[in-house]
């Protein structure tokens, strides 16, 4: 078996990677990275890290949270649903 | 919250139903503080931003005709509300972020081509996080120039799609997935000096530099 080239396809399939996880490519430039992939150890190691990557960014979510709500700032929120709730029923004929 | 869920949510809003107000209030309130507590920096003007944007909503909401969108209109009046709040960002001076930075390092193996890349099989996919492994994803997602932050917030983390991050963001579909990209390949590159240089147990399984085979 050939060794494997590090080449002009491997940073085009670079390129495109995340395109291709998100499945935002054509299909036969899908099918393309997939052939090229299957044969370039080094493209399937990238692109496993590059979809660990992006799963751990999904489930990531920060532990800061916002300080309870204080009454003031309800208040001033409940005014203003009030206002959009009377302004649709003005709007609607009965 | 599924998208259908806060859909349907948006719609009791707007008909005022009860208990919708705190539902939506607490649920969006959470989201946008998360948002804009990344984008600004501080939980200050985070809170603040959540505030304005739910007041906008309100104020605004005669506008919505559309309660599936309503994810990505929140998010668009957050984005702005974020924007008037700009501060030189203490985190990530704005830069472009070029493609070759991320291109792994290579050499050349008994005849191979191999990469230098930390040994990720045993990673853990994100359902056992490791509060390590948060707090270096969360540095790694705050040191990120502003306009790739943006990016990833809204396509991984809030899950809007490249349209509708696009709208809210007011770049083209291509800049978006663009900018996803570079942002997701800086991170990359972050969790893969951390594992290569640390080998520090993640997941129950020690990582360390990929031997040469």
């Amino acid at each position: 078996m050939e060794p494997h080239q590090h080449n002009d396809r491997c940073k085009e399939v670079f390129a495109l990677l995340s395109d291709y996880l998100n499945l935002e490519l054509p299909p036969e430039a899908c099918q393309e990275i997939e052939a090229h992939i299957a044969g370039c150890s080094p493209c399937i190691e990238f692109a496993e890290s590059l979809r660990k990557t992006v799963e751990l960014c999904r489930q990531y979510h920060p532990t800061e949270l916002p300080a309870p709500m204080g009454q003031e700032a309800k208040a001033q929120l409940l005014e203003a649903y009030g206002r959009m709730l009377a302004a649709r029923t003005n709007s609607q004929p009965f | 919250m599924e998208r259908d869920t806060e859909s349907e949510l948006a719609r009791q809003l707007i008909a005022g139903e009860p208990e919708a107000f705190d539902r939506f209030v607490e649920y969006f309130r959470a989201k946008i503080f998360h948002y804009s507590w990344l984008m600004c920096g501080n939980r200050e003007d985070a809170e603040e931003v959540a505030q304005e944007t739910l007041l906008k909503v309100f104020e605004s909401a005669e506008q919505l005709r559309e309660p599936e969108k309503i994810r990505s209109w929140v998010f668009r009046i957050a984005k702005n509300a974020c924007l008037m709040k700009r501060r030189k960002s203490i985190f990530a001076p704005g830069r472009e972020l070029s493609l070759d930075e991320f291109m792994p390092a290579k050499h050349q193996d008994g005849g191979r081509v191999r990469i230098e890349i930390a040994d990720w099989s045993s990673l853990p996919d994100g359902k056992a996080m490791r509060s390590e492994m948060r707090e270096l994803l969360e540095r790694a997602i705050r040191e990120l120039p502003e306009v790739y932050r943006s990016v990833i917030l809204l396509r991984d983390m809030e899950e809007l799609s490249t349209q509708e991050t696009a709208q809210i963001l007011d770049v083209s579909d291509d800049v978006v997935k663009t900018r996803l990209h570079r942002a997701r390949l800086a991170i990359r590159q972050r969790l893969d000096e951390y594992l290569r240089g640390n080998g520090v147990e993640v997941g129950g399984k020690r990582h360390g530099t990929a031997p040469a085979q």
